[in-house]
């Protein structure tokens, strides 16, 4: 459904992307993953048409630098930075959405249901909170029923209610027949959302995996913050320490640091310690 | 490509719609119609004194704040426009869309010319609603000519802004750009070719194509002849213009005047095409 072949793009001597090539089959969601500045949001711009680049990108049969606007009728997109028209309603900026969608009016309402903005449909957009913005943002994407998501950042900016209902939204969304390509540098967000991904740096892609690997490919390390039923926080990091997992006695509980996919075999050694474990958080 | 011309209409309602909420367009429709108003009602009590030979000093007085403030609307507007867009990231929100750059452009183009040439119509409309109840001399017909060469005006330079701000990043950059512009085709232009003509003894036809050539001449070269007067006011090049082309001067001046309506809009065109949302 999407290839990209050795796409290149450069700002002047800066290369934002370095001969990248990702295919996507239909149904397929694929994260692309990394830090800021590594080129996921230049990947997806390219994709778009929005930028010029070297190398090939395919949307469904359309070559997106000769039939932009052809492979843009397959796709649904929600922008990392929410720049909309903001003295339009929220009725006013998904009819200007569908106007240019040629989307039959009578499916927003769905749609706007969909998302939870039935109740601000007569809002100026720049009123709406960040996360009614980032609402808005899906509901556009969804209008006319893509065959593609491209979600770049879905969740940034948000608190964490917000951020929780967004992904939960994202993944109602997914279905055989649609394909699904993120940005995130959120490890829970990718794991949740995502079957495969594309772990970039520096504008290369450096290691392309199953979303619930890549935790451990990269070597990430995770903070949990654990409460214990009863017993001395001291003597419970002792028992941690004692099975190599770094831990720390912390405010009511105990910082526990352990890879990412392995958070499980800190909360069994303390229960097999002797520690109960009532609740904990991952911090990271 | 083809374009589709429903995209086009509904890029430029929206843009008509944002661009009648901007207070740009405001102040300088309102700072327009003062003008106008002022200079008629001084017109007038001159008019009483000099009979339709104060007619005649209200109406150049107009021209000259045509000449001085149109060009400033449209230069600033076109190039704040689309610059500002690109810097907030609503072109990129826009051009997500399944819709080419060239309907982009070209709807933002009509939805702010037609604001433009609302406001200039309005600023006119009040002038002539004034001369109407004080039984100011002159013709409607002379009014209405001149408010449509003011549009034509308004329409090339708004031409000129959007090419500068189409290749712009920056609104700050677009709307420098676009003042410089101002200065040149105003003050500068005018004075670079008399200071040529004199110091290389310019042939008057030439002079007067080279004055021609600049849109804002083209306008006072095409506006003049309506309110009665003769282009020999304008000096040599009128009176080469008088002499040689006749009624045919109005004529080439539209005609300039829409050249710079065309070649900008190609220009700001290509550059929108080739730069990155």
């Amino acid at each position: 459904m999407i290839t990209i072949e050795h796409l290149t793009k450069r700002y002047g001597d800066f290369v934002a992307v370095d001969d990248v090539s990702i295919g996507v089959a239909a149904g397929e969601a694929v994260a692309l993953w990394g830090p800021n500045g590594a080129g996921k949001t230049t990947v997806i711009r390219c994709l778009l048409g929005l930028a010029s680049h070297e190398g090939t990108i395919r949307v469904g049969a359309y070559d997106t630098s000769t039939h932009a606007k052809q492979a843009r009728r397959l796709i649904g997109h929600v922008p990392q930075e929410l720049a909309f028209f903001n003295d339009l309603t929220v009725d006013e900026t998904v009819e200007f959405s569908a106007q240019l969608k040629r989307v039959d009016f009578e499916s927003l309402n769905q749609t706007l249901e969909t998302v939870g903005l039935l109740d601000h449909t007569n809002k100026p957009v720049g009123s709406l909170s960040g996360g009614l913005k980032q609402r808005l943002a899906i509901a556009l994407a969804l209008l006319g029923d893509p065959q593609i998501l491209l979600l770049d950042e879905p969740t940034s900016n948000l608190d964490a209610a917000s951020r929780d209902s967004i992904v939960r939204l994202l993944h109602d969304l997914r279905s055989p027949s649609r394909v699904l390509l993120l940005t995130s540098h959120h490890l829970e967000e990718v794991g949740l959302l995502a079957d495969r991904v594309v772990a970039f740096e520096s504008g290369k892609v450096v290691l392309e995996c199953g979303s619930q690997e890549l935790g451990e490919r990269l070597g990430l390390q995770s903070w949990l913050h654990v409460r214990i039923r009863n017993g001395s926080l001291d003597d419970a990091s002792a028992a941690l320490n004692s099975h190599g997992i770094k831990a720390w006695p912390n405010k009511q509980g105990v910082l526990v640091e352990v890879s990412s996919q392995r958070k499980g075999i800190a909360l069994r050694a303390l229960e097999d310690a002797g520690f109960p474990v009532v609740d904990f958080e991952v911090w990271r | 490509m083809t374009v589709e011309m429903d995209l086009v209409l509904t890029v430029a309602r929206r843009e008509l719609r944002d661009t009648i909420r901007s207070k740009l367009l405001w102040i300088y429709a309102a700072c327009f119609a003062i003008l106008s108003a002022v200079l008629t009602l001084t017109g007038l009590s001159g008019a009483q004194l000099a009979g339709s030979g104060g007619y005649g000093r209200t109406a150049a007085s107009l021209v000259a704040l045509v000449q001085t403030l149109v060009p400033l609307m449209g230069l600033t507007l076109g190039a704040l426009t689309v610059a500002g867009a690109r810097e907030r990231g609503a072109l990129r929100f826009v051009l997500a869309h399944p819709v080419s750059r060239t309907e982009v452009l070209g709807g933002t183009f009509l939805g702010l010319a037609t604001a433009l040439c609302g406001s200039v119509a309005a600023g006119f409309g009040l002038e002539g609603v004034i001369g109407a109840i004080s039984g100011a001399p002159g013709s409607p017909s002379s009014l209405l000519i001149l408010s449509g060469l003011s549009a034509l005006l308004a329409t090339s330079m708004l031409a000129v802004g959007m090419a500068i701000g189409a290749g712009s990043t920056r609104s700050s950059a677009a709307l420098g750009l676009s003042i410089l512009a101002w200065l040149l085709l105003v003050f500068v232009g005018d004075l670079g070719i008399m200071g040529t003509a004199l110091a290389t003894r310019m042939p008057v036809s030439v002079l007067f194509f080279s004055v021609a050539s600049n849109p804002v001449e083209a306008f006072r070269i095409a506006a003049v002849p309506t309110f009665g007067s003769s282009l020999d006011v304008l000096g040599p090049a009128g009176s080469y213009a008088v002499d040689s082309l006749g009624s045919a001067s109005g004529l080439l001046a539209a005609a300039v005047m829409t050249v710079w309506i065309v070649v900008p809009a190609l220009i700001g065109l290509r550059r929108f095409l080739r730069s990155d949302a």
